[in-house]
C-alpha cells in the first residue's frame, strides 16, 4: 500500500498534466459574440463581425489565465438592417467616441464539472462595470470551446436613451452570447 | 331570392374594409418615417392589422363557398357580370397575397410577426436582404393594384346605385334600402 499510494499520486500527476494544457490560440474565424434582445416582443439577434480576444485559459491553473475580449461595435449586425444605420448615433452606441467595448477577466473560477465564471470589467460606451460571465468549457482534443452568456440592462450603459429610453419598445434586458474556440497547439 | 349577403357576410365584408382603409395609409406613412420607436410600433401594428386581414379572409372565403351570394339584378349585362365577377376574384386573390407577402417580407427582413405581441409566427423563409427588398417591392406593387381594383369595385356599386338606381350596392348596404321605403 505503500508504495502504491506515491505511485498512484504520481499517475494522476502524469494524466493531470496531459490533460492540463494552456488554450491560448483563439480561432476567430470559429468564434461569435453574438446577443439577443426583444423590439415590441419580437425576439431578434444580432451580432458582431470583428472582435479580438487575447486569453490563455488552463483550466488547471485558473490563477494564472487570463482572458481580454476587445469588440469593435461599428461592425455590429443588429437583426434589423434598419437599425444598423443608427448604432453609430449618439443615443445608441455612440460609436465616434466609443468605438470598442471590452471585457477584461481579473479571475476565473471552477463551478464544478465544466461549468466556470470568470469575474472582471465590462467597459461599453464609457461606463466599466464589475461583471461575472458564466460559461462551460469543454475540450476536443486540442481545441477548446468556451460557451457563456451574460444578461445585461442596455440603459446602464446609457444605450438607447432619450427616444429610445422606452423599454416597451426595445427591452431593456439584453443576452450577449459568446461562443470562443481556443487551441491549445503551441 | 335572397336580396341581400348574410349579416355574417355583410359585418366580414365592412371590417375587412375598414381595416384595409387602416392598414394602406399606415403602410405608407411608416416606410417614410425615420427610425424612431414609433416607426417600430407602427409597423408592428401594421403586421397585426395584417394578420387580421388574413384570418377575416379565410372566414369569408369559407362563407362563399358554404353560401351561395345573393344574385345581381337582371338588368345587368353579361359583361358586366363576368367583369364583376372577374374583380371579385382578383380582390380575393390579393386579400391572400398582400398578407402573405408581408409575412415572407418580414421573415426575410429578420423581424418575425408577433401577433399581437403574443403570438409568433413561423419563419417560412430565412434571413435574407436582397430577397426581403424585392418582398417589399412585390408587397407594395401589389397594394396600388388592390387600390385600383377597390376603386373599381366602389365606382361600380356607386354608378349602380346612383345612375342605375338598381339594387346592387344595397345587397352589401341592406339598411339603405330601409331608409328608402
Amino acid at each position: 500500500m505503500k508504495l502504491i499510494t506515491p505511485s498512484l499520486l504520481l499517475l494522476t500527476l502524469v494524466i493531470c498534466s496531459a490533460n492540463a494544457a494552456e488554450f491560448s490560440k483563439v480561432q476567430t474565424a470559429q468564434s461569435r459574440v453574438s446577443f439577443d434582445y426583444k423590439q415590441m416582443s419580437v425576439p431578434l439577434s444580432g451580432s458582431f463581425a470583428k472582435f479580438a480576444i487575447q486569453a490563455r485559459f488552463d483550466p488547471a491553473k485558473l490563477s494564472a489565465s487570463q482572458a481580454k475580449i476587445d469588440i469593435d461595435i461599428a461592425s455590429i449586425d443588429t437583426g434589423n438592417s434598419d437599425a444598423d444605420d443608427e448604432v453609430n448615433d449618439k443615443l445608441w452606441f455612440d460609436t465616434k467616441n466609443f468605438p470598442t467595448a471590452g471585457f477584461v477577466a481579473s479571475s476565473f473560477k471552477a463551478l464544478g464539472g465544466d461549468k466556470y465564471q470568470a469575474q472582471g470589467k465590462l467597459s461599453l460606451k464609457g461606463k466599466i462595470v464589475d461583471i461575472t460571465a458564466p460559461f462551460t468549457f469543454k475540450q476536443n482534443g486540442d481545441l477548446g470551446v468556451f460557451d457563456g452568456s451574460l444578461n445585461i440592462n442596455r440603459l446602464d450603459y446609457g444605450i438607447g436613451t432619450g427616444i429610445w429610453a422606452d423599454v416597451a419598445t426595445v427591452a431593456n434586458e439584453v443576452s450577449i452570447k459568446f461562443h470562443f474556440v481556443a487551441s491549445s497547439k503551441k | 331570392m335572397n336580396t341581400a349577403y348574410t349579416k355574417i357576410a355583410i359585418t366580414l365584408h365592412w371590417l375587412v374594409a375598414l381595416l384595409i382603409f387602416s392598414a394602406f395609409p399606415l403602410g405608407l406613412y411608416m416606410s417614410d418615417l425615420k427610425f424612431s420607436p414609433l416607426k417600430l410600433q407602427l409597423y408592428s401594428y401594421h403586421k397585426w392589422i395584417g394578420v387580421t386581414i388574413f384570418l377575416l379572409f379565410i372566414a369569408r372565403l369559407l362563407w362563399r363557398i358554404t353560401n351561395k351570394p345573393p344574385e345581381l339584378p337582371e338588368s345587368i349585362v353579361a359583361w358586366q357580370r363576368r367583369a364583376a365577377h372577374a374583380v371579385h376574384h382578383l380582390l380575393y386573390t390579393l386579400l391572400f397575397l398582400i398578407p402573405v407577402t408581408g409575412w415572407l417580407m418580414s421573415s426575410a427582413k429578420g423581424v418575425p410577426v408577433m401577433y399581437l405581441g403574443l403570438v409568433q409566427l413561423p419563419d417560412l423563409l430565412g434571413k435574407d436582404k436582397a430577397l426581403g427588398n424585392l418582398l417589399e417591392t412585390t408587397h407594395s406593387v401589389l397594394n396600388y393594384l388592390l387600390l385600383a381594383l377597390v376603386i373599381m369595385h366602389i365606382a361600380a356599386a356607386l354608378k349602380h346605385h346612383l345612375i342605375e338606381k338598381d339594387e346592387t350596392l344595397t345587397r352589401m348596404m341592406p339598411w339603405l334600402k330601409k331608409k328608402t321605403l
